[in-house]
């Protein structure tokens, strides 16, 4: 598979601290990648020079050849990377079902449909149907149908994190971050989720990185694990040869060697 | 489905119009500058969506004001609908600019700084001799495609005008507030950054809405300038911005129709208030709004809305 996503030398400081220091990451087309890490490894930070919201000091990150480092969060998302956080962020003020119109609402305005003198309800792209439908297929395939009108304030843990998910897919992105997609979910639910999410995303066909601490949802849901410490990847390969690694284990893991 | 708000502004419109001419002079006065103000208060529920307090909307009243005024004093046009045509244009021009300031801040700074753009067109305009300095100047006598009617008829003319003005002007917003832009302004208010990471520039919705709400306000102001007959540098000082926002805030920001429910019904507690005590009517103006945050913290539209649920549940 060619490589969608190249990082390369990316290095970011925060003062003393060395967030991320020569990392280098070739992202292939429709793989699902698992990042670990203990907490400060450097995770967090790549998905946030990724997505634009960090601006690595050195370095350079490539989406299909074209140079993104300097983006703006916004035109990275338009370019298909879209994120999910690890604390949900949703319109809580909104139903469910009015936060999948506002991000459908956006993908209408970035093709240049739905304008105000628009007629009718356009078709949204990628989905072939109006806004209302199209946010019903989402609801459904996300198993959120029977929250559609309650308030996203108000919702289940579990809940809030697939309406995240959720509305990070709205716009059919070509590369999808999840930032600790079962953190604060329980035991039982995790597989689910992960089941679900990367059920949606097998259908679409995007390429997956997912930040996670549980190893148990890494080494079934993940082909690749990038493992982090101290702002460099110590470990790239396939999970069960990653999470055999003495030095993964010592520093990630958390087990003797 | 049908549009209920598009006919409560339709049958609003033909009422008023039918029953306009049997309306003493007073109660047309009160109507139009509700309306007058209800423009004013309709701009701020857009921004009031998108959780932005604007201590501000008085710059943009004034400045249609004054664009009504400057009309007819240098130029010699009374016409109404040309007035308000002018104070709009003027005010969004205005905003244009100003909003690429003003869109990059939010709270407090949004409101403050709205503020201070406000007093120093008050600054201005009282050192203006120009324009009458702090005593203002009168403004022309109304007419309307060029016609000067009895002089009976003046204010209902206006007030017809402002009617049609009006809800034409909260018609366009209700079909605003339905496309993507226009349901980005909760989002704003509730998750800026979700709205950045779904592709969406919540700086450019803001600035957009600032433009609306500033237009809004300037055909505002040339309506109540018109009406009244007299302008002055007070209509940009910050307690006629306070009025504004007492009016939004009264209205709730539930429909396009709240924010001139509410200017008439401040006009009615003021004019009440006014009569009553004409030293302490601001108290009573308080009260009024103190017993309205205790027992409709959103608004006397959201009394409407729970009315009609109530309905839908025992109808």
């Amino acid at each position: 598979m060619p490589v969608i996503l190249n990082a390369r030398s990316l290095y970011k400081s925060f003062g003393a601290v060395v967030a991320a220091s020569e990392v280098n990451a070739a992202i292939e087309q429709d793989s699902v990648v698992g990042l670990i890490g203990t907490n400060g490894a450097g995770k967090t930070t790549f998905i946030n020079m990724i997505t634009g919201y960090l601006k690595p000091d050195r370095g350079a990150i490539e989406f299909e050849g074209r140079d993104i480092t300097r983006l703006p969060p916004r035109a990275i998302t338009r370019m298909g990377i879209c994120r999910s956080f690890q604390i949900p962020q949703l319109y809580s003020s909104l139903t469910v079902h009015e936060n999948m119109m506002v991000g459908l609402g956006v993908v209408l305005r970035n093709a240049g449909l739905g304008g105000y003198f628009s007629r009718g309800a356009p078709a949204v792209p990628g989905y072939g149907v109006p806004a209302e439908e199209a946010a019903a297929r989402i609801l459904e395939r996300f198993g959120l149908s029977a929250y559609r009108d309650r308030n996203a304030q108000v919702l289940p843990g579990g809940v809030r994190k697939l309406l995240d998910i959720a509305l990070a897919m709205v716009a059919k992105p070509r590369i999808l971050l999840l930032d600790e997609p079962t953190s604060g979910v329980s035991s039982e639910e995790k597989f689910g989720i992960m089941d679900m999410v990367l059920g949606a995303v097998r259908a679409e066909g995007a390429t997956v990185l997912f930040v996670e601490h549980d190893m148990e949802v890494v080494s079934r849901f993940a082909q690749r694990v990038l493992a982090f410490y101290d702002g460099r990847i110590i470990a790239d390969a396939a999970p069960e040869v990653a999470l055999a690694d003495p030095e993964v284990k010592r520093c990630v893991v958390g087990r003797r060697a | 489905m049908r549009d209920r708000t598009a006919l409560l502004l339709g049958g609003i419109l033909v009422v008023l119009l039918a029953a306009g001419p049997f309306l003493p002079q007073w109660a047309i006065f009160i109507v139009t500058i509700a309306f007058a103000r209800g423009l004013v208060a309709l701009g701020l529920m857009l921004l009031l969506r998108a959780g932005l307090v604007s201590f501000g909307q008085a710059l943009y009243y004034c400045l249609g004001a004054y664009a009504a005024g400057a009309l007819g004093r240098f130029l010699g046009v009374s016409d109404v609908l040309v007035e308000m045509l002018a104070g709009g244009a003027l005010a969004a021009a205005f905003a244009f600019v100003l909003g690429f300031l003003l869109a990059r801040y939010r709270g407090i700074f949004f409101g403050l700084l709205s503020l201070a753009l406000s007093m120093i067109l008050y600054g201005l305009l009282v050192k203006n001799e120009a324009l009458g300095s702090t005593d203002g100047f009168n403004i022309l006598a109304s007419t309307l495609f060029g016609l000067r009617p009895a002089a009976q008829w003046v204010r209902y003319e206006v007030m017809a005008c402002a009617a049609v003005v009006s809800l034409l002007a909260a018609f366009l917003v209700h079909r605003y507030l339905a496309t993507p832009l226009g349901r980005l302004a909760p989002a704003i208010k509730d998750n800026e950054i979700r709205v950045e990471y779904m592709g969406a520039s919540a700086r450019y919705a803001v600035h957009v809405k600032y433009v609306i709400a500033a237009a809004l306000a300037g055909i505002g102001g040339a309506l109540a300038a018109t009406t009244v007959g007299h302008i002055d540098p007070e209509m940009a000082y910050w307690t006629t911005s306070g009025e504004f926002i007492f009016i939004a805030i009264l209205a709730g920001t539930g429909n396009v129709v709240a924010p001139f429910a509410g200017a008439l019904l401040y006009g009615a507690i003021h004019t009440t208030a006014f009569d009553l005590s004409p030293n302490t009517w601001q108290m009573s103006l308080g009260l009024a709004l103190l017993l309205l945050i205790v027992f409709l913290p959103e608004g006397i539209w959201s009394a409407v809305t729970k009315l009609g649920r109530r309905h839908a549940r025992h109808p």
